[in-house]
């Protein structure tokens, strides 16, 4: 897995937006939706033609995006179970009996998921990892953690690589075996691994304190947000809110 | 689980519940891991977590075509303790979040309290429970966490049962929701125990010394000179270690709590109370899941007048049997062992 | 004297000295103690650092002692044998500005420090690049860097031409025979400690077993096969220039 998280390296005026206003607007958006009543359809295609409309400012690529929803599948497995078990009054649809609720329901799991996840991508495909970690920073978010994290996505590729190369060093060797034996193997393998990460963390430890590390990591970020960065920032999940309040007092 | 919770899977409240006690706990550890931290640094808790999020890629088969992988919440808290274990888990969570759109920013919360918070604490303190009534060595570790393990997955289920009783969007039976999610994570849960057993069993062979949760039982190291003369050191001490004495009762405790509060909320729900009296939403065969024949299946214990206790009862009897059949598989694999070498 | 904290004891009594602006090679098989030792050097292992072992470390003058770890460590920079346990930071950027910045420079007088630096490898136009998008020369020429950045007094390289391709091994050397400081170098690459170093210091099963002109050691073939070292195929140390030339 690299290291880059789902980053597109374009330009774009998306890309451009510093990571501290889109970690906001992104948490603002989502939260709007989620608290969307799921009957009102109108909304959900509101703020669906909103997102579209940044994905295509961001000038990412369909696939990309239509990959990452792939992340979502268990959780449409899920949605689709639902109108046959959940509890209610039933409807007749193509001779199946299905439970209004359990449809309404799905819907909602279904819709608020999916938007959720593009708001998401929209924000990862945009951001590189420093500038995320740099506008974390920015949003107070406790510096041991900022630390922590930083190591781990730096790190992450690493681990990855390690992992695949001694998949591929225990492959061609012929090892076989059955689903146990290779349960076994693979684990062996991950307790090697994290003795060798494990490791790794005790040394890049030394050679931070050889280079007068004393426990504050320097800062990331070195500038703040402008005026007008936070208001183009901002415009989307404004807008949903306005949405997400006029679905509650108009309803249908 | 072991997939990520999306936005809008609960409603709103909850969100911001499991969004505040996530914060907490992730608060308290931050304080109480504090001093480790500046001992041994960030850099390790920040690998520690590429690797939890490296081996969660790593999936074996459960079964009926399926494949779980490692939640990685018991083994990291038995290998750097519970404290930077939930920081290490959180870590996974936000990264995987925000870096690769896994997972929910508004469910982050959730996530955190379930994959991050529950399996961390259940398993850590169940193998510290274990490891008091076992024989005082590294290697004890094995098993003890290896039921850890074992226990964290079906109870994090049952947790996310609870969960979807306060919170879910629609409502279905319960007690069904629940028969299927724990009889299923306690499949998940014994690949994670395998692959715990065999992650530990590696560590003690080759660093004894870094698994957190058995610092206390190491050895004391002997020094030889430039003349040949020998001497004895103790290790370094374990930072932030138990105090000896607190009985197998505190994990088995934590445990339990989780266990039977989360069904007590199960079956708090008016739609639990159906399935007590036979009426199951459920009507097709199709939807009836492999794990319906489990002996779990009947989840709830009849002939218990009250139904909400009586939901609590079950969720705390199933998490018994698991340890029971945990331990009965630690015994297996260690009698095993024993045979090999 | 020093054992790691799974009990294995890694030094056995070690005592050199170290002339201000020498330049020394420390050779020996692999798990000799060398890596070991060298980590001593600014007090990261041994029981300054709260771990097991006993000894006395002197730099310059200063003693090795808690309350000198600071400066001590401004003194020594350490180059360690694996870049990317020394590349951490998110960028090279900041990765070299890690160590000056917790000296206290701020502002104009980092970014320069970081400049000059990066100029000395010449890496300047890789600075923005994350480390995992560089490749190993770069990042060992990176790592580099990150020391130089410190101005230390003394230089310690764990292996710096390892992994690195003939031209970049030749850069590195230029750099490094272009530096004004003390230098101790670990390498299993004979041919370039007899190139940059003039001494040389053998260790062997935690023990330092020779000391002497790296020519002399390299010339006796009873302690270079004692001490499982072997010279590249055709390669006589008595007939190529080395550094005093
Ligand atoms: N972190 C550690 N924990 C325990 N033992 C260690 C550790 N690091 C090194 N050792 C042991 O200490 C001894 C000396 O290792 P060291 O790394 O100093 O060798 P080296 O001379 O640098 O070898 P190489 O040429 O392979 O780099 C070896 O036996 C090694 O196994
Ligand atoms: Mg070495």
């Amino acid at each position: 897995m690299s290291g880059d998280g789902l980053l597109v390296a374009v330009e774009s005026p998306v890309h451009r937006i510093p990571a501290q206003v889109k970690l906001v607007a992104l948490f603002i958006f989502v939260l709007a939706v989620v608290s969307t009543p799921a009957a009102v359809f109108w909304a959900f295609g509101g703020y669906a033609v909103m997102l579209l409309a940044a994905l295509v400012t961001a000038k990412l690529p369909a696939p990309v995006v239509s990959r990452r929803l792939a992340v979502e599948t268990p959780f449409l497995v899920f949605a689709l179970l639902l109108p046959f078990v959940a509890t209610g009054p039933q409807v007749s649809v193509f001779g199946l009996q299905l439970s209004q609720s359990g449809v309404l329901g799905a819907w909602n799991v279904l819709a608020k998921g999916t938007l959720g996840v593009i708001a998401a991508i929209l924000l990862s495909a945009t951001t590189a990892p420093r500038e995320l970690l740099a506008g974390l920073e920015r949003l107070r978010l406790p510096a041991t953690l900022v630390a922590i994290l930083s190591f781990m996505v730096r790190y992450l590729s690493v681990v990855s690589d390690d992992l695949h190369r001694m998949r591929v060093a225990r492959e061609s060797r012929g090892y076989l075996g059955g689903r146990a034996g290779q349960l076994k193997a693979v684990a062996g393998g991950v307790g090697v691994l994290f003795v060798r990460s494990f490791e790794r963390g005790e040394r890049i430890h030394l050679a931070m304190q050889s280079r007068a590390y004393t426990g504050r990591m320097p800062q990331l970020s070195t500038h703040g947000a402008s005026q007008s960065q936070w208001l183009v920032g901002l415009a989307i999940p404004l807008a949903a809110i306005l949405i997400a309040i006029a679905a509650r007092v108009v309803g249908l | 689980m072991g997939v990520h919770v999306p936005d809008g899977f609960f409603n709103a409240p909850t969100s911001v519940a499991t969004g505040l006690i996530a914060a907490g706990a992730v608060g308290f550890s931050l304080q109480r891991a504090n001093r480790e931290l500046r001992e041994t640094g960030p850099a390790l808790a920040g690998l520690t977590a590429a690797f939890v999020f490296a081996v969660q890629m790593v999936n074996f088969p459960v079964g009926a075509g399926t494949s779980g992988h490692l939640l990685g919440g018991a083994l990291a808290a038995a290998l750097v303790g519970p404290w930077t274990a939930v920081l290490v888990m959180s870590t996974v969570l936000l990264v995987q979040g925000l870096l690769f759109a896994d997972g929910g920013l508004t469910a982050l919360g959730t996530n955190i309290t379930l994959m991050g918070l529950v399996t961390v604490l259940v398993g850590y303190f169940l193998t510290r429970a274990l490891l008091k009534v076992m024989p005082r060595r590294v290697g004890s570790v094995v098993p003890a966490a290896t039921v850890g393990a074992l226990v964290s997955v079906p109870v994090a289920a049952l947790a996310f049962t609870g969960l979807y009783s306060i919170g879910g969007a629609v409502d279905i039976p319960l007690a069904k929701l629940a028969t299927a999610m724990v009889g299923w994570h306690i499949l998940v849960g014994i690949g994670e125990a395998v692959i715990t057993a065999t992650v530990l069993s590696a560590v003690v062979a080759t660093r004894p010394d870094l698994v957190y949760a058995a610092r206390h039982l190491q050895q004391d190291l002997v020094l030889v000179d430039a003349d040949g003369n020998s001497s004895t050191v103790s290790p370094d001490r374990p930072i932030g270690a138990q105090p000896a004495g607190r009985s197998l009762g505190v994990g088995i405790a934590v445990t339990l709590v989780v266990a039977g509060g989360l069904s007590l909320f199960a079956s708090a729900h008016p739609d639990g109370l159906e399935f007590v009296g036979g009426k199951l939403g459920f009507d097709g065969a199709a939807k009836d899941s492999a794990v319906a024949g489990s002996p779990l299946a009947d989840y709830g214990v009849h002939g218990i007048g009250n139904t909400q206790v009586s939901g609590a009862l079950a969720g705390i009897i199933g998490v018994l049997v698991t340890i029971v059949v945990g331990l009965a598989i630690a015994k297996l694999a260690s009698l095993r062992a024993s045979k090999a070498s | 004297m020093f054992a790691y904290p799974d009990g294995r004891q890694a030094l056995f009594g070690v005592d050199f000295t170290v002339e201000r602006g020498e330049r020394v090679a420390l050779l020996g098989p692999n798990g000799a103690g060398k890596t070991t030792l060298v980590l001593h050097l600014n007090g990261i292992l041994g029981s300054v650092a709260g771990g097991t072992g006993s000894g006395r470390v002197q730099i310059g003058g200063t003693g090795l002692h808690r309350e000198h770890l600071g400066e001590i460590r401004r003194k020594v920079g350490l180059v360690f044998q694996d870049p990317d346990d020394q590349l951490f930071m998110p960028t090279v950027r900041d990765d070299v500005a890690f160590g000056p910045a917790n000296l206290g420079l701020r502002a104009s007088e980092l970014d320069d420090r970081v400049h000059e630096a990066l100029v000395q490898v010449g890496m300047q136009d890789h600075a923005d690049l994350a480390p995992h998008h560089l490749s190993f020369g770069q990042r060992r020429r990176v790592a580099v860097a990150t020391v130089l950045a410190m101005r230390p007094e003394v230089l310690v390289l764990d292996e710096p031409s390892s992994n690195l391709d003939p031209a970049a091994r030749r850069e590195l050397a230029d750099i490094l025979a272009g530096l004004d400081v003390t230098l101790l170098m670990i390498t299993h690459d004979l041919p370039y400690a007899l190139q940059l170093c003039e001494r040389s210091l053998l260790m062997n099963g935690g023990r330092i077993v020779a000391d002497g002109k790296t020519r002399d050691l390299l010339a006796d073939a009873d302690l270079m096969s004692a001490n499982r070292l072997e010279l590249p195929y055709a390669f006589n140390p008595l007939s190529v220039p080395g550094p005093e030339h």
